[in-house]
């Protein structure tokens, strides 16, 4: 197996730019947690200038809602929810500030388009191995929204979380590139 | 002919608690052996590096009980009710409702049900979805099928013409999962459902994928012959584990029958990730 890239948060645009498709990273640091009504709520406020709970620059997003977690654990069993469905607020979160997300399933032109001009990167991480990436969970705490109960916005500290880089700077997408290279009648390995 | 039997609805309650509470946590040993079966066959290493984060996953929640993924699901339930049976002590739905809430009050699982149009949490993954046939002799069958959402939206029916024949449905199938793409978390068990009313396709395809993984239809070779083709077709495809690449994108393929209108050939999808849960017992 290919070596893991250490990747310590915040994301910078140099970090952002050594990564590329396919790239399996290791990543250490904080992340926020946010998806479809979080999207929502922080996408019109930038519409209408409003302050947002949560300032986005240089943060990752990561779009996933717990279990709840069992008394004397961080978290419950955590992993990714499809990002498309955040898709249609994630360029304008990108270019105000947002430097990376972390989810699973193919974004829309418009986002890769953001992730090329501004520098950002999109993470995939594994569905259906939540209670595997629980262990990478050291701390978890609600930031916004908490009536949103397992959807609320919670500032996450991990260790060696494993991620797949999906979409880079380059403009390149990890889902097209696998459909291509393994398609069509089985070859011999 | 077997005798009369009553069953208590807190013997209801308390089977399915601890169904949705091992079914959430335990995967099937069926599951565990497909994915294990295709490492081999896997060429692509990100896809195989997928697969062994499957096995792990699963060792890691059986030995701490924890839910093998944050979405712990509908609560839906298949009941085979013998009609010899009498329900005393309540209410049948509420008692299976009553099961449902206590299993994801007390297994720290997700409350992941809400009002289609507010989207207000119902707060206690109720209403539970139960699907009752009435069968003979006395005991009732209970199985518990946690099924989340991300499989479940790549699901649906299409109303084919008659004439599209086996082609025309193999074409319909291969289309939906290459279109669901990496979204329902391959690699997926894919339950398909064809004939009897819009509605029955849908049931039969979500019964199919109760079946012990990769077992054939053993009741019509032309579905058996028609499970390996398009389950060839579908890991042709490419898309692999997660959508990383590969020839792992289902594990298999299950095809419920039964006869339909003269006007129609009603299919259902029901798409499965590999997190696919499901526990049984007869009281």
């Amino acid at each position: 197996m290919k070596n893991a890239i250490q990747v310590d948060t915040p994301l910078t645009d140099t970090i952002c730019e050594e990564l590329n498709v396919g790239d399996l990273v290791l990543l250490s640091g904080e992340v926020i947690t946010g998806r479809d009504t979080a999207h929502k709520r922080l996408y019109n406020s930038i519409l209408q200038g409003e302050r947002l709970p949560v300032s986005l620059e240089g943060e990752i997003i990561f779009y996933a809602a717990p279990t709840p977690a069992r008394p004397g654990h961080p978290i419950g069993s955590i992993g990714p929810t499809t990002s498309s469905r955040m898709d249609q607020y994630t360029p304008k979160l990108i270019a105000s500030g947002l430097k990376g997300m972390i989810g699973k399933g193919k974004r829309s032109a418009e986002v890769r388009e953001a992730i090329k001009r501004y520098k950002a990167v999109y993470f995939g991480a594994m569905g259906g191995v939540a209670a595997l990436l629980s262990r990478c969970v050291k701390k978890a705490e609600v930031i916004a929204y908490g009536d949103l109960g397992p959807e609320s916005m919670m500032r996450l500290e991990i260790v060696n979380f494993p991620l797949v880089v999906v979409n880079d700077t380059k403009g390149r997408d990890l889902y097209e590139e696998a459909v291509e290279k393994h398609q069509g009648p089985l070859k011999n390995f | 002919m077997s005798s009369f039997r009553e069953i208590s609805c807190d013997t209801i309650t308390k089977t399915v608690r601890e169904l949705f509470l091992d079914a959430n946590t335990v995967l099937g040993e069926d599951v565990l052996y497909a994915v294990k079966k295709s490492i081999a066959g896997e060429e692509s290493e990100l896809g195989r590096y997928a697969l062994e984060k499957i096995e792990e996953n699963a060792k890691i929640a059986r030995e701490t009980s924890a839910p093998l993924c944050q979405d712990t699901g509908l609560a839906v339930l298949f009941v085979e009710l013998g009609q010899d049976v009498h329900i005393v002590g309540g209410n049948f739905d509420e008692a299976i409702q009553r099961g449902v809430r206590e299993a994801y009050r007390d297994g720290f699982l997700r409350k992941s049900v809400c009002d289609p149009l507010s989207r207000k949490n119902t707060g206690d993954n109720t209403p539970a979805i139960i699907h009752t046939e009435i069968v003979d002799g006395n005991s009732i069958k209970i199985t518990a099928m946690p099924k989340g959402g991300g499989s479940e939206n790549m699901s649906s029916c299409a109303m084919l013409l008659p004439a599209a024949g086996a082609e025309g449905l193999k074409k319909c199938i291969v289309e939906k999962v290459a279109k669901a793409g990496s979204n329902p978390c391959p690699p997926v068990i894919v339950g398909i459902g064809i004939g009897g009313s819009i509605e029955k396709s849908a049931i039969l395809a979500k019964k199919a994928l109760l079946r012990t993984v990769g077992e054939h239809n053993q009741s019509d070779s032309r579905l058996s012959k028609l499970e390996d083709e398009i389950l060839e077709e579908i890991n042709r495809l490419g898309i692999g584990p997660q959508g990383y690449g590969g020839r792992t994108t289902a594990l298999a393929v299950h095809i419920e029958m039964m006869p339909c209108h003269i006007a129609s050939l009603p299919v259902t999808i029901n798409i499965q990730c590999h997190v696919a849960r499901h526990k049984e017992a007869v009281i």
